[in-house]
């Protein structure tokens, strides 16, 4: 029975960690090219949800609703792009996180206007809907499955365009050498509204996902990004690869670490303290991993030294 | 120099009519949730006093937003104290905030009306003379829940709520009640979303019924997940996760659950009536119980007006003590420790039309108090 529990438990850190992991490759992408601190990434992750669930209550079509999450989250970040952050590349990073909090602020506050204090409703497609026999005992929600698939498909094409397209050539590039590459004649400004724009859209998709099991409300994007950045920071900021790994290591951990904490303790606790200093101890559990792994690599796993 | 002594006169009459007008005058501070994640249930709690008190020129009210986070309310509280001047403060959704906010008020002789959170510290060992409750206690309809699990034949419950005062609280008064056994506890995080992990548990402990407390967003994101993850037990909770502001949200995932609450838009009397009527011409939506609750602090705060002066404190005390309004609960008094004696309902969602909603379907405990009363030395 543990190890069945175990197993599901696995692909629940799993699931949790491909979501993150959409979050975190737009934000380190961000900072790996331009420099910039982006603390309203997840607004991104709101406005997609938001989208989504408007398109889902006009169409009552899901897939329509995730085009929509994609495509709303990019027209806001090229949006943003040019008005705002634009101006901020040249800044240190101070002022960065000022600009952009701020954004966090009137985002948020431009949400409520537009909808209402009150979450939406958005639901997951009929067909996804229930569980899937994989192995002997162990029954999984189909709709998670399908977020791990996502994420994994996400993941392999991020991989193929830095590694085998013109534009990823352009965008390492630009992590390397932003001077270099401007004075070889590429358009910086276009790319980096575009590293923008895909960075936002990636969240808006994350948004939306998620938003279809949990809820679509004003807020739910600032928790998540701050288990984003724990990411990026273990990962090594600007890594891609680094983000993925780092992701499911984050989910892996925050779920395993909050289920089996608890039950560890009950062996020498008694049950009703127990669960309140498992679950404590379980909600601390990545920040610790987090400090273990700066002490051991400074710059993240597979950050530049 | 008659003219003189003429205006000073008028002068001084002027001064004492204001004077006489000032006493029966009561600037009221809010300060409640409104932005971010759960401004829900604080925008629902000010639209329901809002309502109750509108039109009353003796009230002026000054609503601040305490973003959910105790600092922020500690410090709106002082400013409101110290350069404003209230006399009451209301508002407080989150137990936590409460805790932070309400001992400090009411030492400065300041009142305290909680529209929603009531931490069982405050009721206890905490009580005081100026602090009145005006929703419930923390613990009671989780205590209903336990009553109603009892009279559905559930022997093991799987239990949970997220890891703060009014969590603890729940699952205490659940046990109070429930006599079954518990086929697991669980204390999640506070503003969790995703419950995989805790579904999974709930499937492996071989529980035949599950309670759960978790209000706001994190109710709808458990509903869903439940309901998709095709466990059939049988779910009970309080009325935080069914309330008509996020039952939209939950969707049909919903329907036929039974939760527990002190007010429902279906209970049969004049009062409520009017009120249900009143805030949906005024808003455009359906009254939550969180809006039942600002709106009967409202009026309970006009009783006490209409029978003293916020500024002599003992009698104004024991206006707000004797609870003579008409509340939309039908019955309600106070208990020696400032807490409701009231009926504690079952309801079941339904949809009425295309509107997810609740009806009552039984009273699950009658003239219920607390289990703290004699704790409180007041």
């Amino acid at each position: 029975m543990t190890s069945i529990l175990f197993f599901e438990q696995l692909l629940n850190g799993i699931q949790f960690g491909t979501m993150l992991f959409l979050m975190s490759a737009g934000l380190t992408l961000i900072f790996g090219v331009m420099g910039l601190i982006n603390l309203a990434h997840g607004s991104f992750y709101m406005i997609g949800a938001f989208s989504a669930a408007l398109i889902a209550g006009l169409t009552g079509s899901f897939w329509l609703a995730l085009l929509a999450s994609l495509s709303g989250a990019a027209i806001a970040g090229v949006l943003i792009e040019i008005l705002i952050i634009r101006r901020l590349y040249r800044r240190d990073h101070l002022d960065q996180v000022l600009a952009t909090f701020a954004l966090i602020l009137l985002l948020s506050e431009g949400v409520r206007w537009c909808f209402g204090a009150f979450p939406l409703y958005l639901d997951i497609p009929e067909n996804l809907n229930g569980t899937l026999p994989i192995l002997d005992d162990i029954i999984y929600s189909k709709y998670r499955l399908f977020i791990i698939f996502m994420g994994l498909l996400i993941a392999t094409g991020l991989y193929i365009l830095i590694t085998k397209t013109r534009l990823g050539v352009r965008i390492r590039a630009g992590q390397n050498d932003r001077q270099m590459i401007s004075a070889l004649g590429v358009d910086i400004s276009k790319l980096y509204t575009i590293v923008f724009a895909l960075g936002a859209s990636l969240a808006g998709l994350a948004g939306a996902m998620i938003g279809a099991i949990q809820s679509v409300e004003v807020g739910m994007g600032e928790p998540i990004l701050i288990l984003a950045f724990v990411v990026i920071v273990i990962g090594g900021i600007g890594s891609i690869k680094g983000a993925l790994i780092g992701s499911i290591l984050v989910g892996v951990t925050d779920t395993i670490g909050r289920i089996f904490l608890p039950e560890l303790l009950k062996i020498f606790m008694e049950p009703a303290s127990a669960t309140s200093v498992g679950s404590s101890i379980g909600s601390m559990l990545i920040y610790i991993l987090m400090a273990l792994i700066l002490i051991i690599k400074p710059s993240g796993l597979f950050g530049k030294t | 120099m008659k003219k003189l002594t003429t205006t000073l006169a008028t002068l001084l009459i002027m001064g004492s009519a204001s004077s006489f007008a000032d006493g029966h005058k009561v600037k009221v501070g809010m300060i409640t949730t409104l932005s971010g994640g759960g401004s829900g249930l604080g925008i629902d709690v000010r639209d329901g006093f809002m309502l109750a008190v509108k039109g009353n020129k003796n009230i002026s009210v000054i609503t601040k937003d305490d973003q959910r986070k105790p600092d922020i309310a500690v410090q709106l509280a002082d400013k409101m104290i110290q350069s404003d001047k209230v006399d009451v403060l209301t508002g407080i959704i989150w137990s936590n905030l409460a805790m932070a906010v309400v001992p400090a008020t009411v030492n400065q002789g300041k009142f305290y009306l909680s529209p929603n959170a009531g931490p069982s510290k405050l009721a206890g060992k905490g009580c005081h003379k100026n602090y009145f409750n005006v929703a419930w206690q923390n613990d009671n309809l989780h205590e209903a829940a336990g009553g109603y699990a009892n009279s559905a034949g559930f022997k093991n419950s799987f239990i949970l709520a997220p890891n703060y005062p009014a969590g603890k609280d729940a699952l205490t008064g659940y046990k109070r009640y429930f006599k079954g056994s518990l086929a697991g506890e669980i204390y999640t995080k506070l503003g969790q979303k995703d419950y995989a992990a805790e579904i999974a548990q709930i499937r492996a402990s071989g529980a035949d019924s599950v309670f759960f407390f978790l209000p706001g967003g994190m109710g709808i994101g458990f509903m869903k997940q439940f309901s998709q993850s095709g466990i059939k037990l049988p779910v009970v909770g309080p009325a935080f996760s069914f309330d008509q502001g996020i039952l939209k949200a939950v969707g049909d995932a919903a329907l036929g659950v039974k939760n527990t609450s002190q007010w429902s838009k279906d209970i049969d009397n004049n009062a409520n009536k009017k009120f249900v009527k009143d805030f949906q011409s005024e808003y455009g939506r359906l009254p939550s119980l969180y809006a039942s609750q600002g709106y009967d602090t409202g009026k309970l705060l006009i009783s006490a007006m209409s029978k003293a002066k916020v500024k002599d404190k003992d009698k104004f005390r024991d206006a707000l003590r004797k609870a003579d309004f008409s509340s939309t609960r039908g019955k309600f008094s106070f208990d020696k420790n400032h807490h409701p004696i009231q009926d504690i309902y079952v309801r079941e969602v339904i949809k009425e039309g295309e509107i997810l909603t609740n009806k009552i379907v039984s009273v699950g405990l009658k003239d219920h108090s607390n289990a703290y009363v004699s704790e409180c030395k007041m």
